[in-house]
């Protein structure tokens, strides 16, 4: 793999136009790579999803080189036509159309980054293969006291001219002080056996409100790995909804640092999986400052021989007096084959806290459906109702009315 | 580096003579020191074998480096693996060479004046010994077929007992401390109880004439026969006074059909002084096996001692209908260090376990509750419950809660629930209104919140229980 990962990287770097620091940095991310390989079961935080196996057993050699120079049609069929929005469209990891038409020009600032941001390089090898393969990093900047009038939905596309090929994205947001924007991350993926690797970093000034909300419903046989990093300033807010469920493999991955007072990060999931579907959601709240709020909520069904990993932390620096954390998780497990695997975690160094977690997983309960059925409804409606429920009670959490109509609609809960 | 070889072997030299004052194998860990425990113990044959294949596979194991307490390396080739009990003259001779601390927890305790000096290993004068309560109650159990013992008499007098059900629930090939554990094991306790017998009396090591010098690397074995039922209890409130810094013990229970075993512990050892200096390491790997239909393992713990605590009774629920408990409180203060917790593995059908686990944690210490729940595929219509709360008192310390839950069955639920927070200032203020000192308030506040834990030790257990955990958070509030 060594050898193919250096070929690959330099005949990317070759095709493309990165000025000399970009290229030392690109160097310096793919080394940490080099060292570290894809994550396995060695290590705590993959302990149930091991994205090497899943990748070596599903898709086995991987291309790296990804050639951001082939054009691709944009077919206007994909987007969404219930609600007006801004866009940015992307096939195959590379930013084909960026568009804000609702938005007032001058409040929003469009660049492409060249100081990467290096979080957590050295321990997440995936974030340096993210670094050294991804294309130019658009940075989006709100300005101080705008508010986005419209969602930015963002589509994330793969076609049939890519296939066993990694793909790596990253983007970046920055919101200014009492700025807020609220965004649709959809994926449509039309290509087989892709390893799709993506990071999102959000950077959230004082009273800046994060709404995110991310779509996975196409099946597909491609393997994700989804990471967003948010970091919190005083008084901001984070909504994070991830719906996941099209994938063959997906790893979604949400680390919250609230770094100012009276902070909040809620995170909330739905894993509705069938087939041999692996998914997984990991939390990861920091709550680094006093008074500051977080709040998770992960539900999961699973049929067939699917399998549901949640792993939630919460962490309280011994500064971060007064914090509240809260953490569920709840699964229903619909066949013999289904698995549900969970590692709720508190790591507390400060004493005047209110913190807990609950976990709970297990079948239908028989109960309520004799009673639904003794109501005339057949076994089938009467699961089915009951697992509509189940799961609208994470989709109820949308703070969002217009966005909760349009998902509701589009993952088929009403 | 030749030099030590040849102190090495000088120590060998005389070591190896039988003078009862003062036998010591060698320092060090190798073939020789475990032939020469096996050798003085007149171990048959296949146990030291079963020694030196739990040597072999220990010498390709790492030490796990997991945990969340850290502590410096540990020089396995720097310590004795055996050790004949003191001579009198080496001992303290009465209780005022004690340290003045002990002898003041000792009095709060009410632990009367010959126990006192019984824990510390001071000559106990003959009378005393012989009238003591340890012998009547061995002519009792002797007469309903129970057999406890010593696992050294056991392994002479009961081979096909020891050889059939030693390593079955701790396989030689288990981790690394545990394996350190089987191949230099020195005593501890065996217990046997026929089919159907009810032991009439709570067995405990405390009882165990030649017991008064807890091994380093103790192994436990106790098994319960067809519907039989037995009461244990490990340790003591009083604290205790050891030499040896590590303990990696082993415990096996195994329950056959119908058979009931209740475990309790409480761990009182040396947790060092204010500053975290000393103290002892307690690495104990307890694991009970429930392998008949309708079998019950419970475990009860009340750990305050130790600098580091470092284990997680398990239950490995084999046998349709069997139910595995766990209840624990664990308290640290000052520098202490604790990563418990427990490992509940349902493989039959029908199985249920029950996790109750209270973290205390004050002054800079560190608690953290660490538990695996894995139902597998063919154990349907198992439930599990897990509750665990965590107390902190200052900001200096910290509680952590990581549990795994593995859910392979549709027809099974597991529930948990974690929950931290600290003492409430209105509890508090209530109870100091009602006349309590604020140490009192504490004591009692705390006393409520380990209450369902409390309960499940036997009686006389409970109240000295009780008392201690008021005692092992002193100085923490103010």
């Amino acid at each position: 793999m060594e050898l193919k990962l250096k070929a690959d990287f330099d005949k990317f770097i070759s095709t493309s136009n990165f000025s000399n620091q970009e290229i030392k940095f690109k160097k310096e991310a793919l080394d940490n790579f080099l060292k570290n390989g894809f994550p396995s079961r060695k290590l705590e935080n993959w302990k149930f999803s091991d994205i090497k196996q899943i990748i070596q057993k599903n898709i086995g050699e991987l291309e790296f080189y990804n050639d951001y120079n082939i054009e691709n049609k944009i077919n206007d069929d994909i987007f969404i036509k219930e609600i007006e929005h801004n866009k940015i469209v992307i096939v195959n990891g590379k930013v084909e159309q960026l568009s804000f038409e609702y938005e007032e020009s001058d409040k929003i600032n469009l660049t492409t980054l060249d100081n990467f941001n290096q979080n957590s390089n050295d321990d997440n090898s995936l974030l340096s293969l993210n670094n050294s393969f991804s294309n130019k990093i658009y940075n989006i900047l709100v300005k101080k006291n705008y508010s986005f009038k419209k969602p930015l939905i963002i589509y994330q596309i793969t076609n049939k001219k890519v296939s066993n090929t990694n793909i790596n994205f990253q983007l970046n947001f920055e919101l200014e002080e009492n700025s807020s924007i609220k965004i649709i991350n959809l994926s449509d993926d039309n290509s087989e056996k892709n390893f799709i690797n993506n990071l999102f970093n959000f950077n959230l000034g004082k009273n800046a409100i994060l709404k995110n909300y991310k779509i996975d419903k196409k099946n597909n046989t491609n393997i994700k790995y989804d990471y967003s990093s948010i970091a919190q300033k005083e008084n901001s807010i984070s909504e994070t909804f991830i719906f996941s469920s099209g994938s063959d493999y997906i790893k979604n991955e949400v680390s919250c640092n609230l770094e100012g007072k009276y902070s909040s990060a809620f995170i909330n999931g739905i894993h509705s999986l069938s087939k041999n579907k692996h998914h997984e959601i990991r939390t990861n709240t920091n709550h680094s400052y006093e008074n500051t709020k977080s709040y998770q909520l992960i539900k999961s069904v699973i049929d067939d021989s699917s399998k549901s990993v949640y792993q939630g932390k919460i962490y309280v620096d011994s500064k971060a007096q007064k914090t509240d954390g809260y953490q569920l998780s709840k699964a229903v497990l619909l066949n013999e084959q289904a698995e549900f695997n969970a590692k709720p975690e508190l790591e507390i160094y400060a004493d005047d806290v209110k913190c807990s977690h609950g976990s709970a997983s297990g079948s239908l309960d028989e109960d309520s459906i004799f009673y639904l059925m003794s109501r005339g409804l057949d076994q089938k409606t009467a699961k089915k109702l009951l697992i509509n429920g189940f799961l609208l009670d994470v989709v109820e959490k949308i703070t969002d009315e217009e966005i909760k109509k349009l998902l509701k609609n589009m993952i088929g809960l009403n | 580096m030749r030099d030590k070889q040849i102190e090495n072997l000088k120590d060998y030299k005389y070591g190896f003579s039988t003078d009862i004052d003062s036998f010591k194998a060698p320092k060090g860990l190798n073939e020789d020191v475990i032939r020469f425990i096996s050798n003085i113990k007149k171990e048959p044959d296949w146990l030291l074998q079963w020694r030196l294949k739990a040597f072999k596979r220990l010498k390709v194991l790492e030490e796990p480096d997991w945990q969340k307490p850290k502590y410096p390396k540990i020089d396995y080739q720097d310590l004795y693996y055996y050790s004949a009990p003191k001579s009198f003259k080496e001992k303290p001779k009465n209780l005022e060479d004690l340290d003045p601390k002990l002898l003041e927890t000792y009095k709060k305790l009410g632990i009367p004046l010959q126990e006192q000096k019984r824990l510390n290993g001071i000559a106990v004068d003959a009378v005393f010994d012989s009238v003591s309560v340890a012998t009547t109650f061995k002519d009792t159990l002797t007469e309903k077929g129970i057999i406890f013992c010593s696992i050294s008499e056991a392994i002479q007098k009961h081979p096909d007992l020891v050889k059939k059900y030693l390593g079955s629930v701790i396989p030689i090939t288990d981790h690394f401390f545990a394996t350190l554990n089987s191949a230099v094991f020195t005593d501890g306790s065996f217990v046997y109880i026929p089919p159907n017998v009810k032991c009439p009396m709570e067995l405990s090591t405390y009882f165990r004439i030649n017991a008064s010098d807890t091994g380093q690397f103790e192994r436990t074995l106790i098994i319960a026969d067809k519907g039989s039922y037995v009461s244990y209890l490990e340790g003591c409130t009083a604290p205790m006074r050891d030499e040896n810094q590590l303990h990696a013990a082993n415990v096996e229970l195994i329950a056959l059909d119908d058979a009931e075993i209740k475990y309790s512990t409480v761990q009182n050892w040396y947790p060092g002084d204010k500053d975290g200096k000393g103290g002892i390491y307690n690495f104990v790997t307890k694991r009970g096996l429930c392998k008949g239909k309708n079998s019950k393992i419970s475990w009860t713990q009340v750990e305050t001692g130790s600098a580091i605590t470092w284990k997680y009774p398990s239950c490995i629920l084999k046998g349709d209908n069997s139910i595995g408990e766990f209840y624990s409180i664990a308290i640290t203060n000052n520098h202490q260090k604790a990563d418990t917790g427990t490992k509940m593995i349902h493989l039959g059908k029908n199985t249920k376990s029950k996790i109750i686990s209270k973290g205390i944690s004050a002054g800079k210490s560190d608690m953290t509750y660490r538990g695996l729940v894995d139902i597998s595929k063919n154990a349907s219509n198992s439930t599990n419950y897990t509750q665990c709360d965590s107390l902190l008192m200052g900001n200096k310390c910290g509680a952590h809660t990581v549990p795994y839950i593995k859910n392979k069955n549709s027809n099974s639920n597991i529930a948990h629930e974690a929950t931290t927070s600290k003492i409430s200032e209105d509890q508090l203020h209530y109870c100091q209104q009602r006349g309590l000192n604020q140490e009192e308030a504490v004591g009692l506040i705390v006393n409520g919140f380990c209450k369902e834990v409390l309960q499940q030790l036997p009686m006389e257990f409970a109240v000295e229980a009780q008392k201690l955990v008021g005692i092992s958070l002193e100085g923490s509030v103010g």
